[in-house]
């Protein structure tokens, strides 16, 4: 088991290595591209000469990368342009926003889809699965900038129950955090309600779940002990990978309601083309997909007796 | 569910039958419609009695064991009948009284066991429910009678089997769990669904045993549902014989096994090879015809459009009842559903096919000597980092030395694990040997992939395939799967040539023209294997590889696709490499046998040598462990006790050391055998000596000089 | 000689290809959820493909101000007059003639680009399931780290890098998407070639591109079609956002997602420029999942 903690997360650190590869290739290798982003298209080619020289853009790329990713590492992510402040103090409040929506929204969504998932997984093929199913399918079809635009329409402008944007002028109200919440739960609680339906239905017809009842076990126990020790196994994978969804949701989310989050910073980075900004943005967002990922992939071999114990 | 409410305790009625069916109907609803599945069924079990129930896939037998447990899923429905419990009616019965009766009276046992036990909990959890929850036991005291039962079912380490996952133990072990779980609350009858099916032969002889001992032990009646006569002749004491979905024959073991009336009966048993058979004196006789769709049942007899004795106006006039048999020294209770049984004299026709003139056997064709395949493996476990040995070897092939001559018939002999199959994929090219030499035809191919073969090469050494539902590829027709082979290998060039010689193909093995067109999905298991052997012969090759051709399929449908192998190979003058785990169609088929264990060869000769002493102590166990249907014939009980070795860690010496029932000593652990030539071609790789083995008795004998009532005998 | 009977099934001559899709389309008819998916899909291609037919005013035509849905104009020298059904938007463009016209930019796009990264992502997959080894290890861990990447982080840095652009637009996707196909391609190939009928045409000698081409990928056509319908879906809704966030097909393109971004800022006074192009959006986005869950019943009841 240690082993395969060790080498998940030597996976993760390789696999940040090369994302790290391609973000340096993909936005610092034209560097006049740079230097124009940085110092504005106003700028002239002097201008741009000094400011690469005195930043050791004319340096060798592998160079510039090694000291590029040693930046990274102590901290120091540069200097926004639009913001004119270190990228290090924008990032920290905004991550700290995002990771507040998001417990909000999955302290909603666990209960919920799994709740659902495994009612209409017990009953295959039933009235109350059939309602579930379709209503997941109808959820997931509405995009979260539709959903936004229809919350908001009912909500705000229609019966005036909540505010429209989620500034948190006055400080933290949960007043304001509840139509991002529910937008992003309403989209997202279908796709997780579903794979855990059909791990459950799965589960239901296995041969194990036969022999239970032909044991003579009370339905309850077939479910809790039996079937759902089983069951749970793949949408608690998939729930750990709703990190890395919530991190494109919250783009769209943050960006409508106007929450001072992680995505609303990156979208806004990327529309004003803020180089330095984009990259941490990105690193960061890679950071936290792997680890989930691996997360998961560690929980998933500690619940799994097969592969547990050999 | 309404745990808390008190029911009543069923009246139970003691010296009533333990089970009672009485005209039960079963029917499934479908998109096609309602679907009658088991018709008029009537069976009684009295107390300790073992009743089993025989047939073919598609008859129903299990379908009756779901209809006693009342769990016949969504689809299915009791139309009509009675099923009596010790007097009380089951049927009537609700779901919670139901609960109080599985598991605790009644208990049921299926095939596949690892798919029966819950892969996340341990098996002392699963196994101690089963008092908790009906006789209300404390954990401590579940426990030890949880123990007990694992020693009763011959459990070595019974401890640690309760800490064990369902994944760390053999298959065998698995279901000796169940059969506990079974047992634990002393049901009074027990069901068991084709419960070795899943299992190798020498594991299953054990549990065979064990699950014949049960009733004397525990007092359990029990039904047993099988396909496999040999079974059920040796566990029951009645037995029931279904075809599509009615009771066709019922008798005690001893009446119906000697005579059998009803002319399906007569015909399954036509369908075995028996231990004395010989495919030229006595070749098999398959059933012609096909088991009709549950939606097309014939009026009258059900088995009249395939039955030789079918007289119109007679069998299919009206439903046939069951009508006793009387003299010939049957039993009372030996009944069958024929109008015409006193008249048909089975002895008259031809109970078994004509014989045939032996073929003749040309010079070698295949050359194997020391041929040695081991797969790498790649150890990532702690030790090996430390020790610096990552690569560990599974040796799955070693030291194989044999030969095959034109048109004869080879058999390799083993169970999982012995490397048969990994070396019919040397052979024909989907692996490479690790060292020694393979010729075929004059050229060592051992070391040559398929990808690197010539194209007559490949075309002349062609393979059947074992599992007729993943032989053909579904997405293309039949004959377009056989043309491409035509095509490929050069055979016919024109495309009206090659559907000519598609169509001939078709003809040999049996299958209409128009099969050309159809998909995969359309056709039958047995119709399936047929184009597979079609399109294995559509190159003519020299010789062909069937690995376990026959395995999947029913008896009756298994006789016919031997028959029609071993006639293709007849006509084609093909060498034949028949591998199998069935030592029964081993030895009607071959010429010549090759016994592997763990990637061994531990006995070669011909199939008389074989099967006669001396033999090797491995051969000897597997002989006892095959089920044999004839009444007639006496087997010498030899049951293997202890483990497969890991195929990473064989032992040293003998590789069959650690079950063997003859082991001399230390020598047997610690030395490689030396093989023995008891005779001319036939080696025996063995410590013991010669002379010792020589003394042994034969493991069967035939008690009377004809062993089944009808044996048309050459000359 | 006829030794076996029969099966009692219809034993036509050789069946056309074309018959037989015909068939599967008839077999959609099982699923009433399926059929509804379809049902919308064929409504806004019918949109699609009239759309200069039945749009009222051009995609671009300036009219007048602003109107609110429901309204006429009388009409002047310039423009004839005419009825605004869904209103105009901030700039006096007929709503309801800009969903009409957006129809046929989902519709172009949103296929074509689906069908680029199957086609990636299906030869990446065959390769990497069948083929193994190096070939394997490689394309999975390329394919790995970008589905690393949350998605829409992903096309957020290319687009912003390279501009957007229709062909910039079906490259993210394809390189976005691919990866997952691949992932799923690779799954169904690694499940089918160990069965019998593969080990049979490698015995024969063929070659390892004609057992994927032939073999393998005409068996995994049911997930896969289950799985292009539910892409299709993301797909468009990705078109969408990008479009939402300002990063989709440039002005005056009437992209159903950049409308509704025009009009953001104004959503609270007109409602009607926001709702009507996400209703539409959405109702295409639903017919494609309700179309892939009817696949997939099917499928399963086979």
């Amino acid at each position: 088991m240690l082993i395969l903690i060790s080498k998940r997360l030597g996976l993760m650190a390789l696999t940040m290595v090369v994302v790290s590869m391609l973000v340096f290739l993909l936005l610092e290798v034209n560097i006049q591209g740079v230097a124009t982003k940085v110092l504005g298209p106003y700028s002239t080619l002097d201008q741009r000469e000094i400011w690469l020289k005195a930043n050791g853009y004319f340096d060798p790329l592998y160079q510039r990368y090694v000291r590029w990713l040693g930046h990274f590492a102590v901290g120091d992510l540069g200097q926004s342009v639009r913001f004119k402040a270190p990228v290090a103090a924008i990032l920290g409040p905004r991550l700290r926003n995002t990771a507040i929506l998001g417990l909000g929204v999955f302290v909603v969504l666990i209960p919920v889809s799994l709740t659902l998932g495994i009612l209409a997984g017990m009953r295959e093929g039933s009235k109350l699965d059939r309602v579930i199913s379709v209503s997941s399918i109808i959820t997931t079809s509405v995009p979260e900038f539709a959903s936004s635009v229809f919350l908001a329409a009912i909500f705000v402008f229609g019966l005036h129950w909540l505010p429209g944007t989620s500034t948190m002028t006055e400080g933290f109200t949960l007043r304001e955090l509840i139509l991002p919440i529910l937008v992003l739960v309403l989209y997202d609680f279908g796709y997780v309600a579903r794979m855990t339906r059909a791990s459950m239905a799965e589960v239901m017809t296995t041969h194990y779940v036969r022999t239970a009842v032909l044991k003579g076990l009370p339905y309850r126990q077939v479910i809790l002990k039996h079937a759902l020790r089983n069951a749970l196994i793949a949408p608690f994978t998939v729930i750990m990978l709703q990190v890395s969804w919530l991190l494109s949701g919250v783009i769209v989310v943050e960006s409508f309601f106007a929450y001072r989050g992680f995505g609303a910073l990156l979208l806004e980075a990327s529309l004003n083309q803020d180089i330095f900004v984009i990259e941490a943005c990105a690193m960061t967002a890679v950071f936290v997909a792997v680890s989930t990922q691996t997360l998961a992939d560690i929980g998933y071999t500690y619940l799994n007796p097969r592969i547990r114990f050999r | 569910m309404n745990a808390g409410a008190r029911t009543m305790p069923l009246p139970f009625d003691e010296s009533a039958p333990v089970l009672e069916i009485k005209d039960l109907n079963v029917s499934y609803s479908t998109r096609a419609g309602e679907i009658p599945a088991v018709i008029d069924f009537s069976l009684t079990v009295q107390k300790g009695e073992s009743v089993g129930l025989v047939g073919e896939s598609g008859c129903g037998k299990s379908t009756v064991a779901l209809a006693i447990m009342q769990h016949m899923g969504r689809n299915g429905a009791i139309k009509s009948g009675s099923i009596r419990f010790k007097g009380v009616e089951l049927t009537k019965l609700r779901q919670e009284e139901l609960r109080q009766l599985r598991g605790s009276k009644i208990s049921m046992i299926y095939q596949e066991p690892f798919a029966a036990l819950n892969p996340s909990l341990t098996l002392g959890r699963q196994l101690m429910e089963v008092p908790i929850v009906h006789e209300g036991v404390g954990a401590s005291e579940a426990r030890a009678r949880a123990i007990r039962v694992l020693g009763d079912v011959r459990l070595p380490d019974p401890e640690r089997v309760m800490a064990a996952y369902p994944h760390q133990i053999s298959g065998g072990q698995q279901q000796r769990v169940v059969i506990a779980m079974a047992l634990l609350s002393n049901p009074a009858l027990l069901l068991l669904d084709e419960p070795t099916t899943a299992l190798d032969v020498t594991v299953e002889a054990g549990i065979t045993k064990l699950i014949a001992n049960i009733s004397e032990q525990y007092g359990t009646s029990q039904i047993y549902i099988s396909h496999n006569l040999g079974l059920i002749r040796e566990v029951c004491d009645r037995v029931f014989v279904m075809y599509s979905g009615e009771v066709v024959e019922e008798g005690t073991i001893q009446s119906l096994f000697t005579r059998p009336k009803h002319p399906y009966t007569h015909g399954l048993f036509g369908c075995i090879p028996l231990p004395s058979a010989d495919k030229n004196a006595a070749p098999l006789k398959p059933i012609r015809g096909q088991l009709p769709l549950p939606h097309e049942r014939p009026r009258g007899c059900n088995f009249g459009p395939r039955c030789d004795f079918f007289q119109a106006g007679r069998c299919d006039a009206a439903d046939i009842p069951m009508t006793p048999i009387t003299g010939d020294g049957a039993t009372p209770d030996h009944r069958a559903r024929c109008t015409r049984w006193s008249e048909i004299d089975f002895g008259a026709t031809d109970a078994r096919g004509h014989a045939k003139d032996p073929m003749a056997i040309g010079d070698t064709v295949l050359e194997v000597q020391r041929m040695r395949k081991y797969y790498e493996v790649m150890d990532r476990s702690l030790a090996a980092i430390i020790s610096g040995k990552r690569v560990r070897y599974i040796k799955a092939n070693e030291s194989l030395d044999f030969d095959a001559r034109r048109g004869e018939t080879v058999a390799i002999v083993g169970e999982s694990g012995c490397g048969k199959s990994t070396f019919a994929k040397v052979l024909i090219g989907l692996e490479t040997a690790t060292a020694g030499e393979v010729r075929h035809d004059g050229q060592n191919v051992a070391q040559t992939p398929v990808r690197g073969r010539s194209s007559t090469q490949i075309s002349s050494l062609q393979m059947v395939f074992q599992n007729p539902f993943d032989t053909l590829n579904p997405s293309h027709s039949v004959g377009a799967q056989i043309a491409r082979v035509i095509k490929k290998f050069g055979v016919e060039t024109s495309k009206a040539k090659i559907r000519e010689r598609v169509f001939a193909l078709l003809d040999t093995v049996k299958l209409p023209r128009e099969f050309y067109y159809r998909r995969p999905r359309q056709l039958s298991g047995g119709q399936k294997q047929r184009v597979g052997i079609a399109r294995a012969f559509a190159g003519n090759p020299s010789m062909v590889i069937a690995d376990e051709p026959v395995s999947s399929l029913d008896v009756s449908v298994a006789a016919a696709v031997t028959e029609l192998l071993t006639d293709i190979q007849r006509r084609h003058q093909t060498t034949l490499l028949f591998i199998s785990h069935d030592l029964s169609v081993v030895r009607y088929l071959a010429d010549r046998i090759v016994v592997m264990y763990l990637g061994q060869i531990m006995e070669r000769g011909t199939t008389q040598q074989v099967f006669s002493p001396p033999y090797h102590p491995y051969t000897e166990a597997l002989l006892s462990a095959v089920p044999i249907a004839d009444p007639q014939v006496v087997k010498r009980e030899i049951v293997l006790e202890g483990n497969l070795p890991s195929v990473l860690n064989p032992p040293k010496g003998c590789p069959f050391t650690t079950r063997c029932p003859r082991k001399v000593g230390r020598i047997c652990d610690d030395e490689r055998p030396p093989v023995q030539m008891a005779a001319e071609g036939h080696a025996i790789a063995c410590h013991i000596p010669l002379g010792v083995l020589r003394e042994v008795e034969p493991v069967i004998a035939v008690r009377r000089t004809e062993a089944r009532l009808t044996r048309p005998q050459r000359g | 000689m006829a030794h076996a009977t029969t099966l009692t099934m219809p034993a036509p001559t050789s069946e056309a290809a074309l018959a037989r899709a015909l068939r599967s389309f008839a077999l959609l008819r099982e699923s009433w959820v399926g059929m509804t998916g379809a049902g919308i899909i064929l409504f806004w291609v019918a949109v699609a493909l009239l759309a200069h037919w039945i749009a009222p005013f051009g995609p671009n035509a300036t009219l007048v101000p602003w109107q609110k849905p429901l309204a006429a104009f009388a009409g002047n020298s310039v423009v004839p007059p005419g009825r605004f059904w869904l209103g105009t938007d901030h700039l006096g463009r007929d709503i309801l003639s800009r969903i009409i016209w957006g129809s046929r930019t989902v519709l172009t796009y949103a296929p074509l680009a689906t069908l680029c990264a199957y086609t990636v992502g299906s030869i990446m997959g065959l390769a990497a399931g069948y083929l193994r080894g190096w070939v394997d290890d490689v394309l999975s861990r390329i394919a790995d780290i970008i589905l690393s990447f949350p998605v829409l982080v992903l096309y957020v840095i290319i687009i912003a890098t390279f501009g957007a652009s229709p062909l910039n637009i079906i490259f993210a996707i394809t390189f976005a998407s691919g990866p997952g196909i691949m992932r799923i391609v690779r799954g169904l190939t690694l499940d089918l070639r160990s069965r019998e009928y593969v080990a049979a045409a490698e015995t024969r000698g063929d070659s390892p591109w004609r057992i994927m081409l032939v073999e393998i990928l005409p068996n995994a056509r049911g997930p896969v079609i289950v799985d292009a319908c539910l892409r299709l879906g993301y797909v468009t809704i990705t078109i969408g956002v990008l479009g939402f966030l300002g990063l989709g097909l440039p002005p005056p393109n009437p992209d159903w997602g950049g409308m509704i971004n025009e009009a953001r800022s104004m959503a609270l006074a007109f409602p009607h420029m926001t709702l009507f192009p996400c209703i539409a959006i959405s109702s295409l986005i639903l017919g494609f999942n309700l179309l892939a869950d009817g696949l997939r019943e099917i499928s399963l009841r086979d």
